[in-house]
């Protein structure tokens, strides 16, 4: 008897029960099911970090003025301007792993059209802000460098601000904007960034030349820069490396001996979104081992089963025997039969954790990242489980006397 | 000297039941030829079950000589013991054994499957098998839309399917009315005309009239070994007319 003829045999016995085949295979297929759904929601969640990150700029580092120790308590950060223009020069000119740096003055305040106003952010900054920030135009021409220079009362607005002050799908490029009653010119839209990893609306704000914040808006302090300098490192790989090289160039700017705090602070958004990714990581390891649990179950499932399917089979067993099965042709049949369980549940299983993950995904808008490596660990596993647990049974089985089996009430 | 179909020589047989040694069988030497209609009678517990279980192969004697066609076969492996069953051998028991919920075709080409046969050989000689107990036009019916001397045939065809020298069966009669009984009798000594050798067991005298040599065993003892007319079995209506 050959193998093929074996399976066809474990087949129709299967079928011979289809109710309790079914349910002997459901613990495989919520096992299967739910490993493949929470890898694939995690990939999704951890698609959706990524995204959400290089939406921010990639390569970023963010550099905010110190705090300010007075008397033991720390002010927050920006509680005093430490940072000067002429570092940020410095830093543009002197760190080589650093690619463009730009400084980002804001404060919040109203700004109105003809009709509408509207409370936001208005940033005072330089054209290579939009670079780092991978910040296209949708409309219009994005910040010059001679804006700058000039110091011209010209905006860019974001995509909220837009909907807010001119109407959703106008087009407000050539019309005026006004910030504390200073006309701007609008020379252009930006594009829909959506919101931050925590929330923040990126399109809610109004873009205008630093020189041009400076003195029509908020005067600062001559030399202290009064915001964050944005710095775009070369590469990923240089990312840290240019946080370490801007800090003890800082350092040295500031005069700060060792010991002293430094006072200032840089946040490297790569990091943080290693560290996001690597949460969801660990969630996703926690689901899917619980997930591996009840696939173990299942298996057990599977294993009782045949049992009680040998027990009651016995008379057929000794039959078979008697007729000229060999004990090895009768381990092979009820192997086949518990793995076609496990295998034809492995395969239900991945039906159903790709459709719970397709559910799940649109229910929360979630990205769904499919891993073929998965199913196939999946339905190995599977595979792996009904061969295991079938083992037992599949012995006892063959290891039955034909004459007490044929006697067996 | 060619040796008989079967021939046991001094074949003791002991269990252990528990602590106590139960002797089964002890000493039995006898000797059937092709063809022969045999009955083995003995109440329960005399033995004749065990001797038939040997004579079946599906059991090995403790001691003695056990030759089914001139091989022995007391020492054999439980896979090659397998084998015998499978191409000489073939079974019928009281409870028909058939495999529920599957087909009466099915049923009869289950020993042919573990022959290895090809699909298509299987149903064929099944059939053919089928169409001999004169059930040709039963085959796709399951074991429970048939009557109990239907099913007993179906389990006399799957006997027969693989063309054995030898059939055993084990108390045939035992769960079929008298008419039937009759039937199932006529077909055994139709197997005979065409050389295959029955054994059958019973405790019934009216069943073993059919046969032509009554063995009778107590005490794991031959006690009576004799040849007789047998009596003839009427082919009744219900087995010509299906």
């Amino acid at each position: 008897m050959n193998l093929w003829q074996t399976i066809r045999v474990a087949v129709r016995a299967l079928r011979r029960n289809k109710l309790r085949s079914f349910l002997t295979t459901l613990g495989i297929i919520i096992g299967v099911g739910a490993v493949i759904a929470t890898v694939a929601i995690g990939e999704g969640a951890k698609a959706k970090v990524q995204e959400a990150f290089a939406s921010m700029g990639s390569n970023l580092l963010i550099i905010m003025p110190g705090t300010s120790v007075a008397g033991g308590a720390h002010g927050g950060f920006g509680s005093m301007p430490t940072l000067t223009w002429d570092d940020l020069k410095a830093i543009q000119s002197e760190v080589a792993s650093v690619e463009l740096a730009a400084p980002l003055l804001f404060s919040n305040m109203q700004v109105a059209s003809e009709e509408q106003n509207w409370s936001t952010r208005v940033s005072g900054t330089t054209p290579d802000y939009f670079t780092i920030r991978n910040w296209p135009m949708a409309k219009g021409r994005p910040l010059s460098q001679s804006d700058v220079d000039t110091g011209a009362k010209v905006a860019v607005l974001g995509q909220t601000v837009v909907d807010k002050l001119y109407g959703p799908n106008s087009d407000p490029v050539g019309q005026t904007l006004r910030i504390k009653s200073v006309p701007f010119l609008v020379i252009g839209v930006m594009a829909k960034k959506g919101q931050s990893p925590v929330g923040t609306d990126y399109d809610d704000a109004v873009s205008i030349p630093t020189t041009a914040y400076l003195s029509k808006i908020q005067g600062g302090l001559k030399n202290y820069l009064s915001g964050m300098i944005f710095v775009g490192a070369r590469s990923l790989e240089a990312t840290r490396r240019a946080e370490i090289e801007i800090a003890a160039l800082l350092r040295d700017r500031h005069h700060l001996q060792g010991g002293i705090d430094d006072d200032f602070s840089i946040r490297n958004l790569t990091e943080m979104a290693s560290a996001q990714e690597q949460g969801t990581k660990t969630l996703t390891t926690l689901l899917s081992s619980i997930a591996a649990v009840s696939l173990l179950v299942g298996g057990i499932g599977i294993m009782n089963i045949m049992l009680v399917s040998v027990t009651e089979r016995t008379r057929e067993i000794g039959l078979r025997m008697a007729v000229g099965a060999k004990p090895r042709q009768i381990l092979i049949q009820f192997l086949v039969e518990s793995l076609t369980l496990s295998t034809l549940g492995g395969l239900l299983g991945i039906a159903a954790g790709l459709v719970t993950a397709q559910r799940l995904a649109s229910t929360f808008d979630w990205p769904m990242l499919i891993r073929p490596d998965v199913i196939v660990i999946a339905v190995g596993f599977s595979g792996l489980v009904g061969v295991v647990f079938g083992l037992y049974p599949a012995t006892r089985a063959a290891a039955l006397d034909p004459i007490d089996a044929l006697r067996y009430e | 000297m060619p040796r008989e179909l079967i021939e046991l020589e001094q074949v003791v047989k002991n269990y252990h039941m528990g602590d106590v040694l139960v002797q089964a069988l002890a000493g039995v030497s006898l000797k059937i030829s092709s063809g022969e209609f045999v009955a083995i009678m003995g109440s329960s517990g005399s033995g004749k079950s065990t001797l038939m279980n040997l004579v079946g192969c599906l059991d090995r004697p403790t001691s003695g000589r056990y030759f089914l066609g001139g091989n022995e076969v007391s020492q054999l492996s439980r896979d090659q013991l397998a084998e015998i069953r499978n191409r000489q051998l073939g079974f019928v028991f009281q409870n028909f054994n058939l495999l529920a919920r599957t087909s009466a075709l099915e049923n009869v080409e289950l020993p042919l499957l573990y022959q290895g046969l090809p699909t298509n050989q299987r149903a064929e000689r099944a059939r053919a098998a089928l169409e001999r107990v004169a059930l040709g036009d039963r085959m796709d019916h399951l074991p429970n839309q048939l009557s109990g001397g239907q099913q007993q045939r179906v389990a006399i065809a799957r006997a027969l399917v693989g063309e054995p020298k030898l059939i055993l069966a084990d108390e045939p009669t035992g769960n079929l009315d008298s008419k039937t009984s009759v039937d199932v009798m006529a077909l055994f000594q139709s197997l005979g005309k065409n050389g295959i050798t029955v054994v059958l067991v019973t405790h019934e005298s009216d069943i073993a009239a059919f046969a032509s040599r009554v063995i009778e065993v107590r005490d794991g003892r031959v006690l009576v070994d004799r040849k007789q007319q047998a009596q003839r079995a009427q082919q009744a209506e219900s087995l010509s007319a299906t």
